[in-house]
């Protein structure tokens, strides 16, 4: 074997055992390096209790109310499987939109209630001028609106 | 067939790449104007508004590109690292020293520009997020190679401990590219990738890559002008900087 051949099998065999050793660390920190929880997680218990956290997911339709005291507003939070109200006194960002992603900070109350400390807004990787989400949106009620028609009808085939 | 492959490793010595290098940084410069211009104007001028985020999201043209060829150039860099570590090709060593800068630059501009995008989006400077902290470690990882090397004199005992610290740093790389898969990110997922088709407008996807090939054509550049003179510094005491000096002086 010249120096040069164990030199370079030095090199690669370190880089493997790195590797391996990277992927077993990462593993190890799986949860830690988790930088929300979802509602479903939440329900589940998987949140640490008592301490503050970050939930994410998407803010329901129609769920954003402004409380009595005029100051405090209170949403949904849903990975459309389970759902969380969250509390939120300040300015939301202005990508804070219904129906879009948000990640908030804050602490899990007796009530279910969550209440933010920090509301951040997730949006999504998709980029495209006004009139091609226009369409996409017109397409999927289009689409939502086929397919109750066409339970309407196979029911009362059915009928 | 063979004449060939010999004429290729010639450029491997410093004394013929440097003249190589020379006639190449023209070129390079040009098409780094050439991209950068396309890629500034459809981007600023001719891409459309986005629906979400209005005309904000047009520092992604900035943004995108210097994230891709923070983490291309240090790939780059531990390339030439590990060649120079494996075969002791002075060349490879230099080679890694002059990517080291321009890395470190783009890596800053990706956090500096993100910071600048994150807080009108998402309401946030900064966030200890995996996707941004894997990039400040990135950054970190670049300043620490220039200081490593920096501090040992010999050049061929800085090049070693470099090249071996760019190698274990490689291991950063795919996690930053796939902590937004991996882990809950507040940074979104990629919007182009090979595995799937681009989720972007066509014309804000020219402008994104014609600027990436603008950043590239000018790190090429840069890195050339930068390994001339670093091998103008070390090989001093060779007889063909001598003559080189001895021609223009």
């Amino acid at each position: 074997m010249k120096p040069r051949h164990k030199r370079i099998a030095l090199i690669v065999g370190g880089l493997v055992v790195l590797g391996i050793a990277a992927m077993l660390v990462l593993n190890a920190f799986q949860s830690n390096l988790v930088f929300f929880f979802s509602p479903t997680q939440v329900a589940a218990g998987q949140a640490p209790v008592g301490k503050s956290f970050r939930i994410g997911g998407m803010v329901k339709e129609g769920s954003l109310a402004r409380q009595a005291d005029g100051v405090t507003m209170h949403f949904v939070v849903t990975d459309t499987d389970k759902e969380m109200t969250v509390a939120y006194q300040g300015i939301l960002p202005d990508l804070f939109r219904e129906g879009k992603g948000v990640v908030a900070q804050g602490k899990l109350g007796d009530g279910g209630l969550f209440t933010a400390s920090e509301v951040l807004a997730k949006h999504d990787e998709n980029y495209m001028p006004p009139e091609a989400a226009k369409a996409v949106g017109d397409a999927h009620q289009r689409a939502a609106a086929n397919k109750a028609a066409a339970e309407a009808a196979s029911k009362t085939i059915k009928q | 067939m063979t004449e060939r492959v010999i004429n290729w490793f010639k450029y491997a010595s410093p004394q013929t790449f440097y003249p190589l290098a020379g006639r190449l940084i023209p070129w390079f410069w040009a098409l780094a104007a050439l991209f950068g211009a396309a890629g500034l104007t459809i981007g600023f001028l001719l891409a459309p508004t986005d629906a979400q985020q209005g005309e904000g999201y047009r520092i992604i043209f900035l943004h995108v590109p210097a994230s891709w060829l923070s983490m291309f150039i240090y790939l780059v860099m531990a390339f030439w690292a590990g060649i120079g570590l494996a075969f002791n090709i002075r060349l490879s060593g230099m080679m890694a020293s002059a990517l080291a800068p321009t890395g470190a630059l783009f890596a800053f501009l990706s956090l500096w520009t993100g910071a600048l995008w994150g807080k009108p989006m998402w309401g946030t400077w900064w966030v200890w997020d995996a996707r941004l902290t894997s990039e400040l470690i990135l950054l970190f990882l670049y300043i620490g190679f220039i200081a490593l090397q920096a501090a040992i004199d010999d050049p061929r005992r800085a090049d070693k401990a470099g090249a071996i610290l760019a190698l274990v740093g490689v291991v950063n790389i795919p996690i930053i590219y796939f902590s937004v898969k991996w882990w809950n990110t507040l940074h979104q997922g990629a919007s182009v990738s090979l595995t799937k088709a681009p989720s972007m407008a066509a014309m804000m996807l020219w402008g994104m890559l014609l600027c990436a090939l603008g950043c590239w054509m000018y790190s090429i550049a840069i890195a050339l002008m930068r390994v001339r003179t670093i091998m103008l510094e070390r090989e001093r005491h060779t007889d063909w900087v001598r003559s080189l000096l001895d021609d223009k002086g």
